[in-house]
């Protein structure tokens, strides 16, 4: 399950930058943006999401439900 | 995902990055004799009883030396945008909290911007002295950024002196290139050395990868930023510990961070007051924290004073503030300005250009010793608080209605010892005097028996006297420290033939606006 960033609430501080083990956040248009090829949710590397764990925006870094894989079938 | 858990809302603590505290722990070892001016030897022309290479470092930085802010600019660049904490003084849209004002946005710049920045700066204003890296977030949660622009910085604008403002949570993984990049002072916030009240200030820290609440999150914060102060110590960086004021949650606390700060070798302590208001969206702005008032910040200060000296003169700067403290020249340098402007950094103007500074900081002094000889003989127990419009310098030369501040000396039969400066709304706006401006202007400076301006117009004057406050402009352009004593003598005069009774004034508001806007 990659993560995304909610870009209305993201203060582009860029703390989770180069946190991310796989290299998968960069700046794009004045906000911080995750790459959900490369998400592997950090499992692996370390216990939380480093993402999450270091963004002063509560809920900004979340996991990205909208994917088609996570919708109910119809 | 149970990092999310314990993260209060967005108020972050960033701890490095301006709103939080600045406690500048003073010069140790600065002791002005009683009778010439300030006890707090961070404050005066003089070298006192400093160790010579200590005066050499302080005596051009307008953070460090009081009386330098007046003649002294520094600036800082915006390069540091990351923070590795949050505080409840801050809130993570705007700049960090720890150095400067709460509600500040500073425009983010690259080290190569910066760099530009600094020479134009340099050119422009042949005073700054000093380039300081203190966010918008954490100077050492960006360490890339903030060595590589203090490095660029070194090669082109060798004189300039480097200072580095940090929470202290990953300082001491960088002390080695600390040393290396030449950087001359870092300023550590530190607001509680007692975990259980940092859990109070600090909801959460992020520390080698994991996010850490409450108590441990704090404790683990108080001892590296211990650590780091005593590292810096021991390799001989000047060290200043910042301090926010947060009544009922430190305020008493404050007395045993100063001791162990100053065990601990910092060199000054700066105790700022908390600023704090609903609209700045922090944790204590939305929960009714207050800050303290003026009198509660300087009974705090004075008791931490015998100690160690106390900085008084700290501005919560912006990030990316530029200019003397007090004034704010950043919109003039934006980051489009900065490309159209010209670079000509030269040495020996700048050079010659700040000599002429310091013969006019010793002329000022002279003045202040001869009036101060006429007290000689003089002791009494009254002690006053005025204020003062100025523009720098050291003289009495701003009009009260374009006052943006009003600095504030202490007189007693001593000397005149700064106490600190009062932020207040420009009175006239447009050219028109405001009623509502007048009044919190009037709040701000309440403790004060009289204000000394340049000029000041017929209707604030006659406000002002309604109040109790009287309005001194017959010193206009004149040394401030001198002026300010030759009244004090007359007011004594007239206390003692019984024309005046002297009278206790009160206490003063420290403004709480969102200070977006102005310097
Ligand atoms: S969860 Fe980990 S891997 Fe995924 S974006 Fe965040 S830091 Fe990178
Ligand atoms: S840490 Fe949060 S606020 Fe900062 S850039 Fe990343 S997503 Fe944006
Ligand atoms: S006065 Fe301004 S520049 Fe100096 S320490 Fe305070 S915030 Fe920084």
């Amino acid at each position: 399950m990659p993560f995304k960033i909610i870009a209305s609430q993201c203060t582009s501080c860029s703390a989770c930058e180069p946190l991310c083990p796989n290299v998968a956040i960069s700046e794009k248009g004045g906000s911080f943006v995750i790459e959900a090829t490369k998400c592997t949710e950090c499992i692996g590397h370390f216990d939380e999401p480093q993402c999450v764990a270091a963004c002063p925006v509560d809920n900004t870094c979340v996991i990205d439900t909208s994917l088609p894989r996570y919708q109910a079938p119809a | 995902m149970s990092a999310m858990v314990g993260s209060g809302g967005y108020a972050k603590a960033a701890p490095d990055n301006g709103t939080m505290m600045q406690s500048a722990a003073e010069h140790k070892g600065c002791r002005t004799a009683a009778k010439t001016a300030h006890a707090g030897c961070g404050s005066r022309t003089s070298q006192g009883d400093l160790p010579s290479e200590i005066w050499e470092k302080v005596k051009k930085h307008p953070c460090y030396s009081e009386e330098a802010h007046h003649h002294y600019a520094r600036m800082h660049v915006a390069v540091a945008p990351a923070c590795n904490i949050q505080c409840n003084y801050c809130n993570r849209k705007y700049d960090c909290a720890n150095e400067s004002r709460p509600g500040v946005v500073s425009e983010k710049l690259t080290p190569e911007q910066a760099v530009r920045k600094v020479l134009v700066v340099a050119t422009a204003i042949p005073q700054m002295t000093v380039l300081g890296i203190a966010g918008p977030g954490d100077a050492l949660a960006n360490p890339a950024k903030t060595f590589k622009t203090f490095e660029l910085v070194a090669k082109a604008a060798p004189d300039i002196k480097l200072c580095l403002s940090t929470n202290g949570l990953a300082l001491p993984d960088h002390i080695d290139t600390i040393v290396r990049s030449r950087i001359d002072h870092v300023t550590i916030t530190i607001n509680a050395i007692d975990p259980e009240i940092g859990a109070k200030i600090y909801p959460w820290i992020f520390f080698s990868h994991k996010r850490y609440t409450g108590i441990d999150a704090a404790r683990i914060l108080t001892d590296r930023q211990l650590q780091g102060l005593e590292m810096l110590s021991e390799r001989g960086i000047l060290c200043k510990v910042n301090s926010v004021m947060i009544p009922h949650i430190n305020d008493q606390h404050l007395v045993e961070v100063n001791k162990a700060v100053k065990a601990r070798g910092a060199f000054l302590h700066n105790i700022m007051p908390l600023i704090s208001a609903p609209e700045h969206g922090t944790v204590f702005g939305l929960n009714g924290q207050r800050g303290p008032s003026a009198q509660e910040l300087k009974t705090l200060q004075d008791a931490c004073e015998g100690k160690m000296n106390m900085m008084r003169h700290c501005r919560q700067c912006r990030a990316d503030a530029v200019g003397l403290i007090g004034e704010d020249r950043s919109a003039e340098f934006s980051t489009d300005q900065i490309m159209k402007m010209g670079v000509k950094y030269d040495l020996a103007t700048r050079k010659a250009y700040q000599d002429r500074v310091e013969d006019e900081r010793a002329v000022s002094v002279v003045a202040l010793q001869q009036e101060l000889t006429q007290f000689a003989a003089e002791t009494s127990a009254i002690k006053v608080l005025v204020a003062v419009a100025t523009k720098g310098a050291g003289l009495i030369n701003e009009h009260f209605g374009h006052a943006k501040e009003f600095q504030v000396y202490e007189l007693s039969t001593s000397g005149a010892k700064f106490i600190g400066h009062r932020r207040v709304d420009v009175y006239c706006q447009d050219g028109y005097g405001e009623e509502d401006r007048l009044s919190t202007i009037i709040r701000g400076i309440h403790d004060c028996h009289a204000v000394f301006v340049a000029k000041i117009g017929g209707c604030p004057k006659s406000n002002l006297i309604k109040a109790g406050i009287e309005p001194v402009d017959q010193y206009a352009h004149e040394f401030i420290e001198k002026s300010t004593i030759v009244w004090f003598r007359s007011y004594l005069d007239k206390v003692k033939s019984g024309d005046v009774q002297h009278e206790e004034r009160g206490d003063a508001a420290i403004r709480q606006g969102a200070l977006i806007s102005a310097a």
